[in-house]
């Protein structure tokens, strides 16, 4: 038993799931980590919260390394004297390899560098995909720092009002769904905007995330200020002597997922065509087709059927902006923008585009706002204005609400000044 | 207005406002110097805490600034 007696931790390890209670005790046990009592005191500090229904962390601090404007977080508890070891617990962000591919080896030497400087505690991985570092003292920063950018070649991740680490799918290198290459997008865009991934650049978070396809593996449609995504736009390939050996059996549809349950024979009407949210596919017993131009890249039937159907050989991104996911006030999904663009190396077109945009962000942004609640403020119209770009269909996801048009001056012959004496000539007083 | 000029416009403003207010967001230094770009500023800024006289306050979720040593925040770290 450790040094706090923790009834309702210890509650939490008796469920089904592995318990983060019993990491934190094998740590304790185990580890060799260099802040002896942070573990023990973490367990201590957590059931004191749970007792007392009320956080007993303090928010946020000045602590960083020197140069950087982020990727540390300061956090201090606010009962010191009961948990030292916790008194000072900063939280350092790693930024993961492109779609966490990493060695056991380099897993280790990560685990052995935090053991060194901190409380060898870790969670891997934060919602934006960091590998996190849970707890270290001031002193131990600009150590652990050097090491990890000397030793391991290994840079810290976003956090504050910084374009916080950007994440991406595992694309091409194991997916054949993958559009484009998420993993040179994200690390070319990560090291073209270190400056802002490191420094504090914007009124708020900023994030960029790269699905490799509509499937959204990382979610950037939910999550992210721009999202990648990854698309065709000639035909859905179709293999017609795959389709039928999917509806002979001879095919598990969903490539075997879901067959734990006898669903009975694959029907391919019923659970394919009459599911395409366009009614685009059309099944007459031998031959499937598609009308492509209705297609909304609901990604359905490509994953039913993954050997009879792929995406196009044109293919790019879709760029959307403005998601969040905030507590208080629900998700916002980010919006259609850029339909289709090539994603090629040096990704000069989508690097133009994040640049007017975060332009328009920092002089018009309030604090405290991200992109997406500003194109709320400032209308879908303007920003489309301050992208150059022209208002486009596919842009439209419901009727309008609004019944006004709301014209610029220069789009209306005359302007709004009129000559008062000839209008007074028509229309009298 | 030369990065030195500035600078000397930040300084003046954050210590006038030291007594009542230790910790700004970034776009209330562009209103400092509202003829520079907001990029520039940005700049400078981010310089002015390289060489000591300012300091990030974060968070996690958003970044404050002011100078170097005001505020409570000190009292934790000694």
């Amino acid at each position: 038993m450790g040094k706090h007696n923790t009834p309702m931790l210890d509650e939490l390890e008796k469920g089904p799931w592995p318990s983060f209670v019993s990491d934190i005790k094998q740590q304790v046990a185990n580890g060799k980590h260099v802040l002896k009592e942070a573990p023990d005191d973490l367990l201590g500090v957590m059931e004191l919260s749970y007792v007392d229904k009320v956080t007993h962390w303090k928010h946020g601090g000045i602590v960083g390394v020197f140069g950087y404007g982020g990727g540390i977080i300061g956090r201090y508890c606010d009962q010191p004297q009961m948990f030292p070891g916790v008194a000072h617990f900063h939280t350092v962000r790693v930024n993961q390899p492109s779609s966490k591919f990493y060695t056991a080896k380099y897993l280790r030497e990560l685990c052995d560098l935090w053991e060194r400087h901190g409380s060898g505690l870790t969670n891997m991985h934060g919602s934006t995909g960091d590998i996190v570092f849970l707890g270290t003292t001031t002193d131990h920063l600009e150590p652990l720092f050097f090491e990890m950018t000397h030793e391991l070649n290994q840079d810290l991740g976003g956090s504050g009002s910084n374009l916080r680490t950007p994440e991406c799918c595992l694309g091409q290198s194991r997916c054949e769904f993958a559009c484009y290459d998420t993993q040179e997008a994200c690390d070319n865009l990560t090291h073209e905007y270190q400056d802002e991934l490191h420094r504090p650049a914007f009124p708020y978070k900023f994030k960029f995330k790269f699905d490799g396809c509509p499937n959204g593996c990382v979610a950037s449609i939910a999550r992210s200020d721009m999202s990648f995504i990854g698309t065709w736009r000639d035909n859905i390939r179709i293999d017609q002597a795959a389709v039928k050996a999917y509806v002979g059996g001879e095919f598990a549809p969903n490539a075997g997922a879901y067959s734990g349950r006898d669903w009975g024979k694959f029907d391919i009407q019923k659970e394919v065509v009459d599911l395409c949210p366009t009614g685009c596919m059309r099944w007459d017993g031998s031959k499937l087709e598609i009308n492509d131009k209705e297609c909304v890249r609901c990604m359905h039937c490509l994953n039913v059927m993954p050997r009879a159907l792929r995406k196009g050989l044109d293919t790019g991104v879709s760029i959307l902006f403005g998601a969040k996911a905030p507590i208080l006030e629900g998700a916002q999904m980010s919006t259609l923008t850029v339909p289709f663009l090539k994603m090629e190396s040096p990704f000069s077109e989508a690097k133009d585009l994040v640049e007017k945009v975060w332009d328009w962000w920092m002089e018009e942004g309030k604090n405290r706002e991200r992109l997406g609640e500003l194109i709320q403020r400032k209308t879908f119209q303007e920003f489309l204005r301050v992208c150059e770009l022209d208002p486009d269909p596919r842009m439209v996801d419901e009727p309008r609400s609004n019944p006004y048009i709301f014209w610029k001056e220069e789009e209306v012959e005359g302007g709004w000044t009129r000559d008062i004496d000839a209008f007074r000539a028509k229309h009298q007083r | 207005m030369t990065e030195e000029e500035a600078k000397k416009i930040i300084l003046e403003a954050l210590q006038g406002k030291s007594a009542a207010k230790s910790k700004f967001y970034l776009k209330d230094f562009y209103a400092m110097i509202p003829d520079m770009k907001a990029r520039e500023v940005k700049n400078i800024v981010n310089r002015m805490v390289s060489e000591g006289t300012l300091e990030y306050w974060s968070s996690g979720s958003t970044t404050l600034i002011g100078l170097k040593g005001m505020g409570k925040q000190h009292s934790e770290e000694d």
